[in-house]
């Protein structure tokens, strides 16, 4: 990736921002994603995991994350599944190959920055936003802590600080948003010694990962993971092995999350505008009914049960 | 003390607004009561609780985590309460907007648990946000639009003020105000108006939070229809406890209420059944359209299909037909039995969409600690002790005798 095409990407994408209002709200509609955006292609048949992880630990050092619990040579955290918490945005886990017994697959996981992230359409502050490079990014400023963005997750990203009492954060992977800005690839691609972490053009690691399983076929799982999950995303998954064996959410739609609940929020103005004449069409219905019964025995009998209850207060 | 210092009106105010007439002494002894001694016990357990909470956190006395953001304060404390809640919108738009005038009886304390209801959901909300300080977020610093949650912070708080309003004219007459009571009075059905729709709009975004979430939820539980579900088993909810509460108030306050009165109830307790035997009738069957509508026939032989069953015959269709069958028997008591089911059935449903049939297929699962079930029990505490000071001061359960003859409404 030149330094050239990076810098009319960017000079793109202030553009696009700044005349962003049109497209981003068309992004309820037919919005396929920023064109130029990036992603990071995660091969997991080259992940070797033993003794490395250094995507786990060049992720700490970037985002100042403690290494209190970080042993690069205690393979047993491979003995049980890790989530990604506050201290680990990004966590590298083991599956076995039923093909090949001694090969075990190795599957790092991270936020996978999708193209309609469920986690943005559920924040009632707007605190997550999808840029036009492709990460997805958080802003604490206006976080209140609710957090329903780590129940939409499908992929069960974003943690919490559940132990501070005064700045409790929403935290996640970052794709290195500001290193990207900085002309600099992530962390995490940048370290891998077995290169099974590319960053690129999200288009462009499409392409590449079609070719390798063209060229590969023995070696891959036919499908490309993100590519359509979840209304795409930008970070992609080559597999050996069917996603849900390799601790992927099973049963995931393509459609978008924010699709999930456009239907419901389509309605709010229906009963904001129905309602009240409905309602107070009701109201002089019973009016008129009572009036018409008997105009004044109504309101009487109402007063004469409370005017003949000796109701008096304790005091 | 202060007396030494406050004008004679302002101790004479003092006394007979917050003593009830009573001298200092005699009002602390008679809190002397079996029900304030375990009232305070419980806030002799919930208020260090509630210290250690906002001081080191909310994983500090709760299991939630990175895995179940959500557990008992939501399940319970909101989802529930907000629910449970629904009895002030149900009655007043039945008393004021239907004309069904026979409710009036029950329209001010239903009102007044709605309002209670509805700012201790907001009390317990502040336990499980991050940073409950910034609760005003949404309506001044930043606008997620695309947000159901969005919806349900607007709405709440619109509907508290709603409420508010609605119930203000019981304060005004309590302080002696006649004219901002009577000025007050003439927006009562703009609020009704309003406070229908607001709640028709946020009761059913309740469920709707949980749309986003298809691979979490249970399939038997995940419908597209989340929405209606949590509208109309709040309509039931409601209703029931208004039934509950009333019940509870000709009890304890059986001194404010006439004979009348309690004849008055037993005739709206039957109606009240025969309403929300009705309603859960309606929601028992959109429950099975919304398996049809999923054709999530195949999971009703699980251990969490049983668990479905169990909730949807034995705590709607049971409770409704138990309904039905006690108010055509004209059996107050009965009646009372059967909405405490309902309301059994109500929480029970907001728990199981939000812990036991979320992330049910997950390893990490959540069981609430101890100490997230003290402070619910604490809030709720709190907010009986708050209705009580209320209903023991304002006209609630009766009419003012210095206002029959003003309007009201």
């Amino acid at each position: 990736m030149g330094n050239i095409n990076r810098r009319t990407f960017l000079k793109f994408s202030v553009i696009a921002a700044t005349l962003g209002a049109a497209p981003s709200a068309k992004s309820q509609e037919n919005f396929s994603g920023w064109p130029e955006r990036y992603g990071m292609l995660t091969d997991t048949t080259l992940c070797i995991g033993l003794n490395c992880r250094k995507c786990e630990e060049a992720c700490k050092k970037v985002n100042n994350l403690s290494r209190k619990n970080l042993n690069l040579s205690d393979n047993s955290v491979f003995e049980h599944k890790r989530r990604t918490d506050p201290e680990n945005y990004t966590v590298v886990n083991r599956f076995p190959n039923p093909n090949k017994p001694e090969t075990p697959y190795y599957v790092k996981k991270q936020c996978m920055h999708c193209d309609e992230p469920a986690c943005a359409s559920a924040c009632l502050v707007k605190a997550f936003k999808k840029t036009p490079e492709g990460p997805v990014i958080y802003n604490k400023d206006v976080c209140i802590g609710c957090r329903y963005c780590m129940v939409a997750c499908p992929f069960g990203i974003p943690s919490y600080d559940y132990f501070d009492a005064y700045t409790p954060q929403v935290r996640k992977c970052t794709m290195c948003y500001d290193r990207i800005q900085q002309g600099k690839i992530p962390a995490c691609a940048e370290i891998c010694p077995q290169e099974a972490i590319t960053f690129g053009k999200r288009k462009d690691l499409i392409a590449l990962a079609r070719e390798r399983i063209r060229s590969h076929p023995e070696r891959y799982h036919p499908h490309i993971f993100g590519e359509e999950e979840a209304g795409g995303t930008s970070w992609l998954y080559l597999t050996g092995l069917d996603s849900v064996q390799l601790g992927f959410p099973n049963a995931l739609a393509k459609t978008a999350y924010p699709e999930l609940t456009r239907g419901f929020l389509s309605a709010v103005p229906l009963v904001l505008t129905i309602w009240p004449v409905l309602l107070v069409g009701l109201y002089k219905f019973s009016q008129s009914r009572q009036v018409k019964e008997s105009p004044e025995s109504t309101q009487n009998s109402v007063e004469e049960s409370h005017a003949g209850s000796n109701g008096k207060p304790d005091n | 003390m202060p007396e030494a210092m406050a004008s004679p009106t302002i101790k004479h105010w003092l006394v007979s607004k917050l003593l009830m007439g009573q001298s200092w002494r005699s009002y602390l002894k008679s809190l002397l009561t079996p029900f304030n001694i375990i009232a305070g016990i419980i806030l002799a357990v919930g208020l260090p609780l509630t210290f250690i909470r906002f001081t080191q956190g909310i994983g500090a006395v709760s299991n939630l985590s990175n895995a179940n953001p959500w557990g008992f304060w939501i399940g319970v404390d909101v989802l529930s309460g907000v629910a449970l809640a629904a009895g002030g919108f149900t009655t007043g738009t039945a008393f004021y907007l239907f004309g069904l005038k026979k409710y009036q009886p029950v329209v001010r304390p239903a009102v007044l648990t709605g309002f209670l209801g509805y700012f201790f959901v907001v009390v317990g909300l502040c336990f499980d946000l991050g940073r409950p300080w910034r609760l005003p977020y949404p309506m001044l610093v930043s606008y997620g639009v695309t947000s159901v949650m969005f919806l349900v912070g607007w709405h709440v708080a619109l509907y508290l003020t709603v409420q508010f309003i609605e119930f203000s004219p019981a304060i005004f007459e309590w302080l002696g105000l006649r004219k901002v009571r009577n000025w007050v009075v003439k927006l009562t059905i703009g609020a009704t108006v309003f406070g229908a729709i607001l709640s028709t709009l946020h009761q059913s975004a309740l469920g709707a939070l949980f749309l986003i979430a298809p691979t979490k939820l249970h399939p038997l539980w995940y419908s597209p229809f989340l929405p209606i579900f949590f509208f109309i088993s709040a309509i039931a909810g409601g209703m029931t406890m208004v039934i509950f509460e009333s019940m509870l108030s000709h009890r304890i306050f059986s001194r404010q209420v006439s004979p009348a009165q309690h004849l008055q109830l037993q005739e709206i307790t039957l109606g009240l059944g025969k309403g929300a035997s009705a309603v859960l009738f309606t929601y028992f069957c959109l429950k099975w359209i919304g398996v049809a509508h999923s054709y999530s026939w195949e999971w009703l032989n699980t251990p969490l299909g049983h668990w479905f069953l169990l909730e949807v015959f034995g705590f709607v269709l049971a409770p409704c037909l138990f309904l039905f069958w006690a108010s055509r028997r004209n059996s107050v008591g009965l009646v009372r039995l059967g909405a405490i089911w309902a309301i059994l059935g109500v929480i029970l449903n907001r728990v199981n969409v939000s812990m036991i049939a979320f992330n049910w297929n997950q390893t990490d699962r959540y069981v609430p600690r101890w100490s997230e079930i003290a402070i619910t029990i604490t809030i709720i505490t709190v907010g009986i002790l708050t209705f009580r000071f209320m209903v023991n001061r304002m006209p609630v359960l009766y009419h003012h005798p210095a206002f029959l003859g003003d309007k009201n409404h």
